[in-house]
């Protein structure tokens, strides 16, 4: 007998919770050599802005123990070419697109998000107030209730379309932006984004990335991924989330799960093995059937209790 | 689909200065290689070292069904590798990139390799070689212990001329002053270039100079080696800030087309 691993974001219902995270693939086409795209329950392209974003200077990446750091700078191609460009291309590979959103400034955000509006069949926006690797926006935006509740409040009034908003996890009070953000119009809450951090380049005696400072995303991070989604789980049961933060498993998809997220996020791990979001999938199939478990979303939250 | 792999070590031989030639049987990936592309190698079982790393394949054998590898341990993820015996199995994935382009025009190839940089051109050289296509093979040291592998050139051939700094094989000083000396203007099909930065800027300018389309192979801090991340970003020129990725664009880019005062 077949699982049903069926969630549901607010509106927007997916085959199944696992979803590829923005920033870890690409615009989705870079990964059809490797996987069947039609499997997974969702992707989240690479943050789209008003106009093309070049990014940081290199170095961008360093390696840490079990962990990666970033500091890419959102480098994008702008929301134009994005429409013109590689929508037509993607929307054909039968697989539900999440756009991640972003600006230096509220009114920015607005304008991709509306411009979003024309890409027919898109399923669901991302506002992405947490990316630590640029001067202005991001992560700005999301250390706060009162500035992320004014983007996505404008974000919300030029657009219909599902709107998710991608946290960050570096926050005195996550629960308290993350109800903001609630309260302001997001139908879901992505969390959560890379944890500020940086390395040093010991024959330089340098910070080893061009922007100083990144991003820490992999295994290291999933335990403090975790207890946010547990804390934000706990502050507003009912708000749909999708998990994410050092996710390489199915083990650790079903942690974030029990903890309270209704689908999951696959990030660095597909940077690894580009499979790797089919991989999480299918041992979630395997979990159901060797536990007798027929509908997934029973597991949502149940590491709680009750409590 | 073409994901990841496991293929067994056929050998492992160390070379000295911490550098190993190592034998992987893949006939896939022998068939598909190209000249300048290269195989993305897990280094590790669990997740640490987390991410995989970016090799040059030096030699693909269609017949024998194997491709060769040259890497420098460097860090814990090379030792892990170095580690690695005949018969166990590597998880890779690729052949991934863009490798040399073949010569826009007629005449000699010439390929300058600086240290380690020499392995995509020994697959290169070959490649021309059975092509029919004279090579001048340069290689840059800097010793005579450093210079790796260049029996595989002779055995076909291909005499390289050699360079050390310290003049104890070859030419004394930079492998680019023994290219200054060599090419003439518009004389080479096109120059092909592997090494530290500062030397492929400078055979970046004698291609220039000579009027030689110039190639280079250039390396960056990669992560997913797909395309996907955006990681291993160079500078390219076209007016405002560009960055091409090394990983899907490259890492064999036009030298004409690397902005070389932002690198």
């Amino acid at each position: 007998m077949r699982s049903d691993l069926t969630t549901a974001l607010g509106p927007l219902t997916l085959a199944n919770p696992v979803v590829l995270a923005s920033g870890t693939c690409g615009f989705g086409l870079e990964l059809v050599p490797y996987l069947d795209l039609k499997r997974l329950g969702a992707l989240t392209v690479k943050s789209l802005t008003l106009e093309p974003w070049p990014g940081n200077p290199p170095p961008r990446l360093a390696e840490t123990p079990a962990g990666l750091l970033n500091a890419i700078g959102l480098e994008n191609p702008g929301v134009s070419y994005f429409l013109e460009e590689i929508w037509p291309v993607l929307r054909r590979q039968g697989v539900p697109v999440i756009a991640s959103v972003a600006g230096r400034t509220p009114q920015e955000y607005a304008a991709v998000a509306e411009r979003l509006g024309e890409a027919e069949g898109l399923a669901a926006l991302e506002v992405n107030i947490s990316c630590p690797n640029v001067r202005e926006g991001g992560a700005l935006f999301g250390s706060r209730p009162e500035t992320a509740a004014a983007v996505v409040a404008a974000v919300r009034r030029r657009t219909r379309l599902p709107l998710l908003v991608k946290l960050a996890p570096m926050v005195t009070d996550l629960a308290a932006v993350a109800r903001a953000a609630v309260e302001a119009g997001a139908d879901a809450l992505s969390l959560v984004n890379t944890l500020p951090g940086m390395a040093i380049d010991l024959t330089r005696r340098r910070p080893y990335l061009g922007n100083v400072v990144g991003g820490l995303s992999g295994p290291a991070i999933k335990p403090v991924a975790l207890r946010l989604v547990w804390e934000v789980a706990g502050a507003l049961p009912g708000v749909p989330l999708l998990g994410m933060g050092g996710i390489s498993s199915a083990a650790d998809a079903l942690e974030f799960i029990l903890a309270g997220a209704r689908a999951v996020g696959i990030g660095t791990a597909t940077l690894i093995n580009p499979g790797a979001a089919l991989a999480v999938l299918e041992g979630l199939e395997d979990y159901c059937r060797q536990n007798g478990i027929t509908r997934l979303a029973e597991l949502v939250g149940a590491a709680r209790g009750g409590a | 689909m073409a994901g990841p792999i496991k293929v067994p070590v056929v050998s492992q031989q160390a070379l000295g200065g911490q550098v190993y030639h190592l034998v992987l049987a893949a006939p896939e990936v022998a068939a598909a290689a190209v000249p300048g592309q290269f195989l993305h190698l897990r280094v590790g079982e669990g997740h640490d070292p987390l991410l995989r790393r970016p090799l040059s394949i030096c030699e693909a054998d269609r017949e024998e069904g194997t491709v060769a590898l040259l890497y420098q341990v460097r860090g814990r993820g090379t030792a892990w590798l170095a580690g690695r015996r005949a018969g166990e199995r590597l998880d890779v994935l690729g052949p991934l990139g863009r490798g040399f382009p073949a010569p826009p025009r007629d005449g000699p190839c010439f390929l300058v390799g600086g240290g380690l940089g020499v392995a995509p051109l020994l697959f290169l050289a070959t490649a021309l070689h059975r092509g029919g296509i004279p090579v001048v093979f340069l290689a840059g040291a800097e010793s005579a212990a450093g210079l790796y592998r260049l029996s595989t050139l002779t055995a076909r051939g291909i005499a390289p001329a050699v360079a050390t700094v310290d003049g104890s094989a070859g030419y004394r000083g930079p492998v680019t002053e023994l290219l200054a000396r060599y090419l003439r203007p518009q004389a080479a099909a096109a120059l092909y270039a592997c090494g530290p930065r500062e030397m492929l800027r400078e055979v970046a300018r004698l291609g220039a100079r000579a009027e030689t389309p110039t190639f280079v192979s250039l390396e960056e801090v990669m992560a997913c080696g797909t395309g996907l991340c955006r990681g291993c970003a160079v500078p390219v020129r076209g007016g405002r800030t560009r960055y091409e990725r090394v990983c899907a664009e490259g890492p064999v880019f036009p030298a004409e087309r690397v902005a070389w005062d932002a690198l």
